[in-house]
């Protein structure tokens, strides 16, 4: 079946700069494949996003010649590997611009990230004070504080979402007040690719004397964010879904706020002595890096950002924007569609159902066409209760991604309709 | 077997229309055991209401949200236990799960012939748990008395 394209707007590879997602394509190992027979179309981004083969050399020859722990020996490895993750951290912060490389803490990706900051906060949480956060957070910037809440009596203040998936900044406004501790909120929907005003967020929250924790995992990997620009307290975001390692990720912190709270996990690297009687921890930001850490993963991370520094961020946003105008109209075009999420500002994220098909059902018969989707829940039950659906079709695009996936996925639309029809 | 038929194997014309027509998808008012069904990874929900006479099953029914997959199994078990005894439902319970989960390549049968159209599922590993739900749960029914609690697949 073809596809009706008439109305669509031109294509972005076609447009007035040149990006160059062709080469970039080939920078990225795990596109050129086929999946039963298609070439992959590769829209799940948001879950996990593919890595140019400079990361995955970077990290293989890290364990082939410079392997040893970081910190400790006084051997050439040693330092190799050393300046290596230091080299890493530089990297991190230069790239989100942060005051100091104390202010970068390795953890293990976004969800470790803001269970370090849940517990850390722990002494200063009395039973009745309040953490908001809003209806569209994931799964990992609920849970943590819900035990919290548990632990301490603290209690959730949700700021609701209208219709479009957009926060309602009025409420969110209003639930500021005397006992609030934090605010903890996302930069970007990963349901619903919704860009909060997080401008707005932190101010008001500052005129409170709150501080903000921002879920950055899906902004990080789409445009530039600035720590100093935004004056955020706290940011999190995950290697994985900006073209790095898995299992390595940041907790930003602002330096006077980090000195103040106490470590997470104790062990090794964030000690400077330790007694029976009394341990003195590390400075920043080793305090809250016990154990040998992610190595590799901190290399492989500083190398992504290597790649993401040369496309240059704006231009990322300049591609992916014109390429969600793109996949917005070809997949609302497609009979029985309901877009999930129609914010003014978004990422480029599509959530949708489409009449008579569960999202499982679209996911395996699009695997079959190769286009990999994300389907269900997104981590984000919240919002899917809200939207009154169990779960959504997601399609989440790099900037490798390229017209020519939306229209295997458009047409793979089209073969589950006639299929489910 | 090519990629295509595999699909259209689990795909089934009778599963499609197991799955826009489900039987017995309703409430049983008072029903004698009823357990409830939550696959955690996708959401998929389904409740299992029994009526028991003496030993035997006089009604079933179910109600719930789900995929193709996870309602034409629960639907394909109205069929398979409605009238059986209880040990020969609990019985099928196992039997349907074992299938579910054996080699897409073997030969396993469930011996429960309402259950053929579904087999081609066995080829799709991620998918294994939508057609076991409506059979876990029901074993839980069975099981249980009233109010049984919830299984997950999980």
């Amino acid at each position: 079946m073809t596809v009706a394209r008439s109305k669509l707007p031109v294509s972005p590879e076609n447009c007035m700069y040149d990006f160059g997602v062709d080469r970039i394509r080939q920078d990225f190992p795990a596109l050129n494949q086929t999946v039963h027979g298609q070439p992959l179309a590769y829209l799940d981004n948001a879950a996990s996003a593919q890595r140019p083969a400079a990361v995955i050399d970077a990290i293989s020859t890290y364990y082939s010649k410079d392997h040893a722990n970081v910190h400790r020996g006084v051997h050439t490895l040693s330092q190799r590997a050393t300046d290596a993750y230091e080299a890493a951290r530089q990297k991190v912060q230069q790239f989100i611009n942060a005051a100091s490389t104390r202010e970068i803490v390795f953890t293990s990706g976004t969800t470790d990230s803001i269970n370090l900051l849940a517990y850390a906060l722990e002494d200063g949480i009395k039973s009745g004070d309040e953490i908001v956060l809003s209806r569209m957070e994931h799964h990992s910037n609920i849970v943590p504080w819900q035990l919290l809440c548990e632990r301490t009596g603290a209690v959730l203040k949700v700021v609701p979402i209208n219709e479009h998936g957009e926060l309602e900044l009025d409420a969110y406004l209003s639930l500021l007040g005397p006992r609030t501790r934090l605010v903890a909120m996302a930069h970007v929907s990963n349901a619903l690719g919704t860009i909060n005003p997080v401008g707005d967020i932190i101010t008001a929250a500052h005129e409170h004397n709150v501080p903000v924790l921002l879920d950055g995992a899906q902004a990080v990997p789409h445009a530039s964010v600035d720590m100093q620009e935004l004056d955020c307290d706290y940011y999190s975001f995950s290697g994985h879904k900006m073209f790095g390692p898995t299992g390595i990720g940041i907790f930003y912190g602002k330096e006077e706020l980090l000195k103040k709270l106490p470590p997470f996990k104790g062990g090794g690297e964030m000690i400077l002595t330790v007694s029976f009687e009394k341990t003195v921890y590390n400075e920043l930001p080793y305090k809250f890096e016990a154990g040998t850490p992610n190595i590799a993963g901190a290399i492989g991370l500083g190398v992504a950002i290597d790649y993401l520094q040369d496309l240059g961020m704006d231009r990322v946003a300049a591609y992916e924007a014109d390429l969600l105008d793109y996949a917005t109209q070809a997949i609302a075009e497609v009979p029985g569609v309901r877009l999930i999420g129609t914010a003014a500002h978004k990422a480029s994220v599509i959530s949708f159902t489409i009449d008579g098909i569960h999202p499982h059902d679209l996911g395996t018969v699009l695997d079959h066409q190769g286009v990999a989707i994300r389907t269900g829940h997104h981590c984000a039950m919240p919002v899917m209760e809200f939207f009154g659906v169990p779960g959504t079709a997601r399609a989440s695009m790099a900037f490798y991604n390229n017209a020519t996936d939306i229209d295997q996925l458009v047409e793979g639309l089209y073969v589950a309709i006639k299929m489910f029809d | 077997m090519s990629d295509k038929k595999e699909l259209q194997e689990m795909y089934r014309r009778t599963v499609l229309e197991h799955s826009r027509h489900p039987r017995n998808f309703r409430r049983l008012d008072a029903p004698d055991r009823i357990a409830e069904g939550f696959n955690p990874l996708c959401g998929d929900k389904i409740t299992v209401y029994l009526d028991l006479s003496q030993e035997s099953i006089q009604a079933i029914a179910f109600e719930g949200t789900g995929c193709a997959i996870s309602l034409a199994s629960a639907s394909m078990m109205m069929e398979a236990i409605q009238g059986q005894p209880l040990s020969e439902a609990g019985e099928k319970a196992q039997r349907a799960q074992d299938m579910f989960q054996s080699d897409a390549g073997s030969a396993a049968q469930s011996g429960i012939e309402e259950l053929q159209a579904l087999g081609g599922v066995r080829a799709y590993p991620s998918r294994i748990k939508c057609a076991t739900l409506a059979w876990k749960t029901l074993q839980a029914a069975l099981n249980g008395t009233i109010g049984a609690g919830q299984v997950s697949t999980e």
